[in-house]
C-alpha cells in the first residue's frame, strides 16, 4: 500500500489553472500557509494531501521542481509516484468515542450511578474469586444472581423484548406462592425474563422449578442452581413454596418449549397436576401467568429428532435462521412482549386432604390452564404486531 | 449412668479418637474398642480387645464385658486401606452381619449406635435438593461402598424388627472433614490440582470431625432413636471449596475425570469411587431437621465454617510461620 501510485488532482503544484504561467499569483500566494521547505522525498509523500494553494508556496514549489517533476518528467507518464507512507496509521476510533461508548454502556447496565456499582461489582468479584460468598440449600447465590445475571437479562428484557407487564400487583409481596406460567420459545427465555420481570416489580428473586434434563447438561445444570431453580419433583416444590419462596413453574415442559410455530399460542398439557398438588399442601395461592411475545423468538419450523435422540435432549430445533447461519441463528428475534400475572388463586380455603382429592386437583388444573389460555387469547387480540 | 460401650473400628484415626473422647466422658464408665490391627497413637483410658468382628470371638467379648452399648464405626469407604475391594466388602458387610448376631444374642445390650453415611442417598440428576430421612436413593446402588452401606443398613433394620427392646441409633453422616481426617473427600482436597467435573458445580456438605464425636457422644448418653441425617448447616458449592483451598482446579468432562481417579487409584494417591465422582458431578444435600428437632443435637460447626477449620489445617506450617516472623520482624 506504501507504494501505491497516487494520481494527485489538480496542477501538481503549478500555479493556478489557466495562468499560464509558472508563478503563482500574488492571491495564491497569500492563500499558501507558512513557507516551509521539505526534503524531496516527503515532499511527494505529501502531495495528495496538499492542495494546490498548499504547494504554491514558493519554495514548495522550487522543492518540488528540484526533486518530484523533473526526476519524474523523464517518465512517459510525465507523473512521479506517490507514496503514502504517512498515511498508513489510521487513526481509527478515537480513544475518547471508545470512552463514552462504555460509559454509555455501564450506564445502560448500572444506571447513573454507574461508577458505585462497578466498584462495588468488582470488589465482590474479588471476595468471591476467594470463595468469600454463600449459597442457600438449594445452590442458590442470591448476590451473583443479583449483580450477573440479571444486570445482564435485564437490558434485554427492556430494550430487546420491551416486555410489557399487566397485573403486577397480583404478585404476593411476601410469603409463599407459585407462578404458573405457558411455557414457549424452543430456549427457555421466557423463564429467564420471568425472573427480571418478578424481580423488578417486586423485588423477590424467583425461583424456578427444572425439568431433570437441566441438572444432567453440564454448564446449565451449574447455573439453573446459582441462580435459584432446582428440579421440579414434590419434595423441592414443597420444601421451598413452605420456606416462603416465590416458585416459577412451567407445567407444559418440554412439550410446551418445543412445539411447532405453527401451534403457537395453543397450551399443551399440563402435566399431572402435581404443582397445584404442591400448592395446596403448602396452601399457598397460584398466580396464572400468560406470557405473549416468547413464541416468535425462535419460530421452530423443524426438528432434527435423530440427531436429538443421539445427544439426549427432547428436540434440537431448526428455525429460520437456526443452522443455517449458525451462531447468528441464535440471537433471538425482537418480539414485543406482554406479560400478565392473573388474579391469584386461593388454595388455603380448600378443606385438609385436599391434595390427595385428584379429581380436585384436576379441576384447580384446569381452571389454571384456563384462566392462562383466555388470558393469552385476549393478549393477542390486543397486540397490533408480532415486532411493534 | 454407668454405661460399659464397645467400639468397633478403633484403628482407624476417627474410632480412635471417638473411644477416647468418649473414656474421658464422666457419662460413660468404660469404653471397650474392638478391631483386627491395633490402634497407632492415645487410646486413652480406653482398653483396647484384638478381636476381629468377621468372627464370633466378638460375642463372647460382648457378654464377658457386659456391654450395653455398641457404637459401629468399623463401616470403611475405601478399599485402599483395606487391602483391595473383597477385604472391604467382607469387613463392611460380613463384619456388620457377625456384630449384629452378637449384639442379637447378648441380653443385656440396651443401645445401638450404627455410623451410616449420606452416600446410602446416591447422587444424581434426579435428586431432591435435600433428602430427609425418609427418601430412598433414585438409582439402587449396583457396587463399592455405597452398596455395602445400603446393605449394613438393611441388617441394622432386620436387627431393629428382632430386638425391639434395644434403641437402634443410625446416623447417615455427611462427610466428615477435619484437620486429622483422612477420607477419600478429604484427599482429594489434598490434591495439588484439584480435578473437577466440567460444567458441574455440585452442593457439598461437611460434618467437622469433632460434630462426629459430638453427635456419636449425644447418641450414647440421650434416649432418642431412630435414623438421622447428621450434617453441618448449610451446603457450599465445589468451587468455594477450591477457591478457599486457593488451590488451581482442572476441569474435565465427565469421564476423564472418571479415568483420572482409576489412575491416582492405582497409584494408592486416591481412592476416587464412582460414587463420589457422583457425588462431584450431582452433589448432595441432606435436611437436618430431624437432627435437631428429634435428636436434639446442634453442630458447632456449620459446612463452611469444617471446611474453613479444614482448609486451616491444610497450609503447610512453614509459610505460616514465616508469615509470623515476617510480622515480627516488622513489628
Amino acid at each position: 500500500m506504501a507504494d501505491a501510485e497516487i494520481i494527485p488532482i489538480g496542477t501538481r503544484g503549478r500555479p493556478g489553472r489557466g495562468s499560464g504561467s509558472m508563478r503563482p499569483s500574488s492571491a495564491a500566494r497569500d492563500l499558501a500557509s507558512a513557507p516551509r521547505r521539505t526534503p524531496s522525498g516527503k515532499g511527494d509523500a505529501r502531495a495528495p494531501e496538499a492542495r494546490p494553494t498548499d504547494e504554491v508556496a514558493p519554495e514548495a514549489v522550487t522543492g518540488a521542481e528540484d526533486a518530484g517533476p523533473e526526476e519524474s518528467g523523464a517518465e512517459e507518464s510525465g507523473r512521479g509516484p506517490v507514496t503514502t507512507e504517512d498515511r498508513a496509521p489510521l487513526p481509527g476510533i478515537p480513544v475518547g468515542d471508545w470512552w463514552a461508548a462504555i460509559q454509555s454502556a455501564a450506564k445502560e447496565l448500572w444506571g447513573h450511578d454507574w461508577e458505585g456499582a462497578l466498584a462495588a461489582l468488582l470488589a465482590s468479584w474479588r471476595r468471591r474469586l476467594e470463595g468469600d460468598f454463600t449459597v442457600d440449600d438449594y445452590g442458590f447465590d442470591a448476590e451473583f444472581t443479583q449483580q450477573f445475571v440479571l444486570a445482564v437479562l435485564r437490558p434485554i428484557a427492556d430494550k430487546w423484548f420491551r416486555i410489557e407487564v399487566r397485573g403486577a400487583d397480583n404478585i404476593p409481596e411476601d410469603g409463599g406462592a407459585l407462578i404458573v406460567s405457558n411455557h414457549s420459545g424452543t430456549v427457555p427465555v421466557d423463564a429467564m425474563m420471568t425472573g427480571v420481570v418478578v424481580h423488578d416489580q417486586t423485588g423477590r428473586f424467583l425461583r424456578p422449578l427444572g425439568a431433570d434434563l437441566v441438572f444432567r447438561l453440564p454448564i446449565v445444570s451449574s447455573m439453573a442452581r446459582r441462580t435459584g431453580a432446582t428440579l421440579a419433583c414434590n419434595e423441592d416444590a414443597e420444601r421451598m413454596l413452605s420456606g416462603g419462596e416465590l416458585v416459577g413453574v412451567w407445567p407444559e415442559g418440554f412439550k410446551g418449549i418445543g412445539k411447532p410455530y405453527s401451534e403457537r399460542y395453543r397450551l399443551q398439557r399440563f402435566g399431572r397436576g402435581g404443582f397445584v398438588s404442591a400448592a395446596m399442601r403448602t396452601g399457598v395461592p397460584i398466580v396464572p401467568l400468560s406470557v405473549v411475545g416468547a413464541e416468535e423468538i425462535y419460530p421452530m419450523i423443524g426438528n432434527l429428532p435423530v440427531l436429538a435422540r443421539i445427544l439426549g435432549v427432547p428436540y434440537i430445533p431448526v428455525t429460520p435462521t437456526f443452522p443455517l447461519l449458525g451462531p447468528l441463528g441464535l440471537v433471538p428475534l425482537p418480539s414485543k412482549w406482554l406479560m400478565e400475572f392473573g388474579e391469584p388463586i386461593r388454595t388455603d380455603e380448600l378443606e385438609d386432604g385436599a391434595a390427595d382429592d385428584p379429581m380436585l386437583v384436576f379441576d384447580v388444573t384446569d381452571q389454571v390452564r384456563e384462566t392462562i389460555q383466555q388470558s393469552l387469547f385476549s393478549l393477542l387480540r390486543e397486540r397490533r404486531t408480532v415486532f411493534g | 449412668m454407668g454405661r460399659v460401650v464397645l467400639v468397633t473400628g478403633v484403628s482407624r484415626d476417627l474410632g480412635r479418637r471417638f473411644a477416647r473422647e468418649a473414656a474421658a466422658d464422666p457419662a460413660i464408665d468404660r469404653v471397650i474398642g474392638v478391631d483386627v490391627v491395633p490402634p497407632h497413637g492415645d487410646i486413652g483410658e480406653m482398653s483396647f480387645v484384638r478381636a476381629d468382628i468377621r468372627n464370633p470371638v466378638i460375642a463372647k467379648v460382648i457378654a464377658k464385658e457386659d456391654v450395653d452399648t455398641v457404637v459401629h464405626m468399623s463401616v470403611i469407604a475405601t478399599p485402599g486401606s483395606a487391602g483391595g475391594r473383597g477385604t472391604m466388602k467382607e469387613l463392611n458387610v460380613i463384619g456388620t452381619m457377625q456384630l449384629l448376631a452378637a449384639c442379637q444374642r447378648a441380653p443385656g445390650l440396651e443401645h445401638l449406635v450404627v455410623k451410616s453415611t449420606g452416600t446410602v442417598y446416591g447422587a444424581s440428576s434426579r435428586d431432591p435438593a435435600m433428602f430427609t430421612e425418609d427418601m430412598h436413593p433414585k438409582k439402587l446402588p449396583r457396587s463399592g461402598y455405597a452398596k455395602d452401606v445400603y446393605e449394613i443398613e438393611g441388617y441394622v433394620r432386620g436387627f431393629a424388627r428382632r430386638r425391639p427392646d434395644v434403641r437402634v441409633t443410625m446416623l447417615r453422616c455427611a462427610n466428615v472433614i477435619g484437620p486429622h481426617v483422612s477420607s477419600p473427600m478429604t484427599s482429594y482436597f489434598k490434591l495439588p490440582v484439584i480435578p473437577r467435573v466440567l460444567g458441574f458445580d455440585p452442593r457439598l456438605q461437611f460434618l467437622h470431625q469433632d460434630d462426629l464425636f459430638g453427635v456419636l457422644k449425644h447418641s450414647v448418653t440421650h434416649e432418642q432413636q431412630g435414623t438421622f441425617n447428621v450434617a453441618g448447616d448449610g451446603v457450599m458449592l465445589l468451587s468455594q471449596a477450591v477457591r478457599m483451598l486457593g488451590k488451581p482446579s482442572l476441569p474435565l468432562p465427565s469421564p476423564a475425570v472418571g479415568g483420572l481417579g482409576q489412575a491416582l487409584r492405582s497409584t494408592r494417591m486416591l481412592d476416587f469411587s464412582p460414587e463420589q465422582l457422583a457425588v462431584l458431578t450431582f452433589g448432595r444435600g441432606m435436611d437436618t431437621t430431624r437432627m435437631r428437632s428429634e435428636l436434639g443435637f446442634e453442630p458447632t460447626y456449620t459446612t463452611l465454617e469444617a471446611f474453613t477449620d479444614f482448609a486451616h489445617g491444610l497450609r503447610p506450617p512453614e509459610t505460616e510461620d514465616a508469615d509470623e516472623a515476617e510480622v515480627a520482624a516488622r513489628g
